[in-house]
């Protein structure tokens, strides 16, 4: 049996993810729609009968049924029945927040004038009562034609009753007739236009009927509502269109209507908006009994602190502080761990299988390669904490509030700061934080700008790179650190400002942004998200990394030369013959020197080390050689294996955790001119390189999935390794000019 | 009639008019902002921009460059 679909809708702030997680039990499922990445949240209704489930979902929060947004887009087209694995709902909750009631009325009166069974739950009566309005929820239901239920959802008050009425509806199988209603006076001409297109519509599709009322409204009203050739073709759709793709002649009715309208002196734009708030209004008026507040509102007093001139900005640059500070720090002991975990595993694993080609792809590629990944875990739970509370407890607002002037002068938005904050722990959460952004032209460029952000996976390079090139004194290590971090920021920014004048140039982003009141978050919540988050992040980028780790191994260890085992083989034969039992010190030492030799040896003739002087020629110019190139072109999948390559390419053993011993053998490394390969200015042009060179494949796969194209992901690696590579080029000819 | 950004903090006021083109405002209208509805100055952002305003019981957050265009009386 088909289980009984109740859709929970509303606008952002009015507290329907709480009711939702109250619904499940926390226990609801998060997907995505298909072919798109907005967050698909699902779950069954706890305590439902058994003989009649109840399926729950909960979609993005919308201010309207004219979307902005990609996650507005989907929340239309589920309740306009446009997306195909979503069933038309059998109920639709519609949550208001009691205490903004005119605005939430307006986006739960558009859906109510859809015809779906609709309920209406008043949330946060509580709130609105402290603020002074008393609202009587009967008078309400009568002005709406449906049911309305109180509810205080973060406390659990009402949640029985509306669980209660779900449940009734679910048990009652039939038809349910709804009355249609419409929460508009039009003028009479408007109305005659939209009544002509509702019969066209009615006629064109008649599996949907029920809605063409509505969506006459819109089409009429809204000139986003109506595809052009152009949003027909927009990836931006996300192949919903099958259902929207209306007749030309209904196209060109509305737009003669429009016309008509706009001869008669008719804004069609705005009239419906107008009519509608109007009637919220006098509903509003009619339903609420006001009393004066008690006083300044706590939100209210908050706000004047943490948006005040001097402290705002103060305690802005503070939670930020804390907030970077405590992920690298809290993230340190449970990294170490997961890296003790997979190395115990990598070891268990190889020991015991019998030596050879698939114990090493396992343990090297596969096993090592997953690993690489699975250690950035912690870092992106914090993070996603870190945000998850920020937005519940509505700072987040405050923080785009704050940061929006910055970030317009690159013709950014305010609320494109968090995703390039979260970039410096991991491009991939900054990326799918960019969600929340409404103008596809700035959610882009903020994509594209994003992994010019110093991640944490850069940190090791700068490290090692640092220690065997920048004299350790005087500050310099720490000053060029902070250097590539400036760095980074500049490119990104300067990056956004080129992207916003050329590629995506449109009209400069309006910013409208709620400031809701500031509310205690909900731990349980948050945390919960916070997995769900990071487990599509382990999923995600987990299998692409497998994948290019498998490739890299067989890169890194084909093809083989008999001729060179060989060799080696006859050195460790002579070896065993020479050494005494047990061995001593020394010979331990000889050996393991005569291993790391053949491991070096190995790489440079393997694919790996081929493509590395095949493009030394590309190389040169920027002062780098063949074996810096094999550093290159191995951690082309993710950046931290350029460390463990040159730690395999200059023989030093281990799996490059030793830092500081890598930088030794890197100082007295020598051209085959005999100059000193790692020269400050070598160290720098590198560091630059690695500043704007893309070097992640999960970046890539998730940037392919957010933008729902090859176009982007493609046009992105280019420009940023591009941009390495001329960059690299001129740090290294004005350097060696200057006579570095 | 004057621009809402020349609202000081605390300053209430009533739309008068959008200058905003038509294609463009939608939204601001969708949120409640139209003529004939009372607004109040909250505050403007640390750095002048953005301007923080009342409306209908809720803060809203628009750019100067908007609120400038926004006529009040």
């Amino acid at each position: 049996m088909k289980p009984f679909t109740v859709v929970l809708t509303g606008n952002p702030n009015c507290g329907k993810t709480t009711l939702f997680n109250a619904l499940t039990g926390l226990r609801g499922r998060v997907g995505n729609y298909a072919g798109v990445t907005v967050e698909r949240k699902e779950g069954s209704l706890t305590g439902a009968d058994a003989r009649f489930p109840v399926t729950l979902l909960d979609l993005p929060g919308t201010y309207s049924l004219s979307p902005q947004s990609p996650d507005e887009q989907i929340a239309r087209d589920i309740l306009f029945q446009r997306v195909a694995d979503v069933p038309a709902p059998d109920l639709v909750v519609v949550v208001v927040d009691a205490s903004n009631l005119q605005r939430n009325l307006y986006f739960a009166t558009q859906v109510i004038e859809l015809g779906h069974p609709t309920l209406l739950t008043l949330n946060m009566v509580d709130v609105a009562r402290d603020q002074g309005h008393e609202i009587d929820t009967d008078a309400l239901s009568k002005a709406l034609g449906v049911p309305v239920i109180p509810m205080v959802a973060s406390q659990g008050e009402g949640l029985e009753p509306l669980r209660q009425f779900i449940r009734s509806q679910a048990s009652s199988p039939g038809t349910r007739h709804v009355i249609p209603r419409e929460f508009n006076e039009l003028p009479e001409a408007f109305g005659r236009e939209a009544q002509a297109i509702e019969t066209a519509l009615e006629r064109h599709f008649p599996h949907r009927s029920r809605l063409a009322a509505a969506e006459a409204l819109l089409l009429l009203s809204d000139e986003r509502a109506l595809p052009t050739d152009k949003t027909n073709t927009d990836g931006n759709t996300n192949g919903n269109t099958a259902n929207t793709r209306y007749p030309s002649a209904l196209i060109e009715q509305v737009l003669s209507a429009r016309r008509r309208l706009e001869a008669a002196g008719v804004d069609w734009r705005s009239t419906a908006i107008e009519a509608r708030y109007a009637r919220l209004f006098a509903i509003e008026q009619h339903v609420t009994r006001e009393t004066p507040p008690p006083g300044e509102l706590l939100s209210d007093r908050i706000d004047r602190s943490v948006t005040h001139r001097i402290w705002g900005p103060l305690i802005f640059v503070t939670v930020m502080a804390l907030m970077f500070q405590s992920i690298f720090w809290l993230a340190k002991y449970p990294m170490d761990g997961i890296e003790a975990a997979v190395d115990a595993l990598a070891q268990w694993v190889g020991s015991s299988m019998p030596p050879g080609d698939l114990n090493d792809l396992i343990t090297r590629g596969a096993i090592a390669g997953v690993g690489s990944v699975v250690i950035f875990l912690p870092q992106i739970c914090l993070l996603f904490l870190f945000i998850g509370l920020l937005e519940d407890t509505g700072y987040m607002s405050r923080a785009a509030f704050l940061m929006d002037r910055l970030m317009s002068r690159v013709g950014l938005h305010g609320k494109s700061f968090i995703p390039m904050l979260s970039s410096f722990a991991c491009a991939i959460p900054g990326i799918m934080a960019t969600r929340t952004i409404e103008t596809r032209q700035d959610r882009l460029a903020t994509i594209l700008v994003a992994p010019l952000m110093s991640c944490s996976a850069r940190l090791p390079v700068y490290t090692v790179l640092i220690a065997a090139c920048i004299p350790q004194r005087n500050g310099w290590p720490g000053l060029t650190l902070l250097m590539m971090y400036l760095l980074g920021i500049a490119g990104a920014l300067g990056m956004a400002w080129i992207f916003k004048r050329t590629l995506l140039r449109g009209e400069p982003p309006m910013l409208i942004l709620e400031l809701p009141p500031y509310k205690r978050p909900m731990l349980g919540a948050v945390l919960r998200q916070m997995w769900d988050r990071s487990k599509l992040f382990l999923k995600r980028a987990g299998t692409v990394i497998l994948g290019i780790n498998i490739l890299l191994w067989f890169l890194a260890n084909y093809p083989r030369s008999s001729e060179l085992q060989h060799q080696f083989d006859q050195r460790h034969a002579q070896w065993k013959q020479a050494a005494s039992n047990p061995p001593t010190p020394a010979e331990t030492e000889t050996l393991k020197r005569l291993d790391q030799e053949e491991a070096g040896e190995k790489l440079r003739q393997s694919f790996a080390g081929r493509l590395g002087r095949a493009i030394e020629p590309a190389l040169k110019p920027l002062g780098f050689d063949w074996k810096i190139g094999i550093g290159i072109v191995t951690s082309f999948a993710a950046r931290e294996v350029f460390v463990s390559t040159l730690s395999v390419v200059y023989n030093v053993g281990g799996d490059g955790e030793n830092t500081a011993s890598l930088a030794e053998v890197m100082k007295s490394e020598r051209r085959d001119d005999g100059r000193i390969t790692y020269t400050p200015l070598t160290g720098l042009t590198l560091m630059v390189f690695y500043v704007f060179a893309m070097q992640c494949v999960s970046t890539v796969a998730v940037v392919r999935r957010e933008t729902n194209s090859w176009k982007w992901p493609i046009f992105q690696t280019v420009y940023m390794t591009s941009l390495a590579w001329i960059l690299a080029f001129l740090t290294y000819q004005v350097g060696t000019r200057l006579g570095f | 009639m004057r621009p809402l950004s020349s609202l000081t903090p605390g300053e209430r006021a009533v739309v008068a008019r959008i200058d905003i083109p038509p294609e463009q405002r939608g939204r601001l209208l969708e949120m409640g902002l139209l003529p004939g509805t009372p607004v109040e100055l909250v505050r403007f952002a640390p750095l002048g921009d953005p301007v923080e305003i009342k409306l209908r019981n809720y803060h809203l957050s628009l750019r100067k460059l908007e609120a400038d265009k926004i006529q009040v009386h």
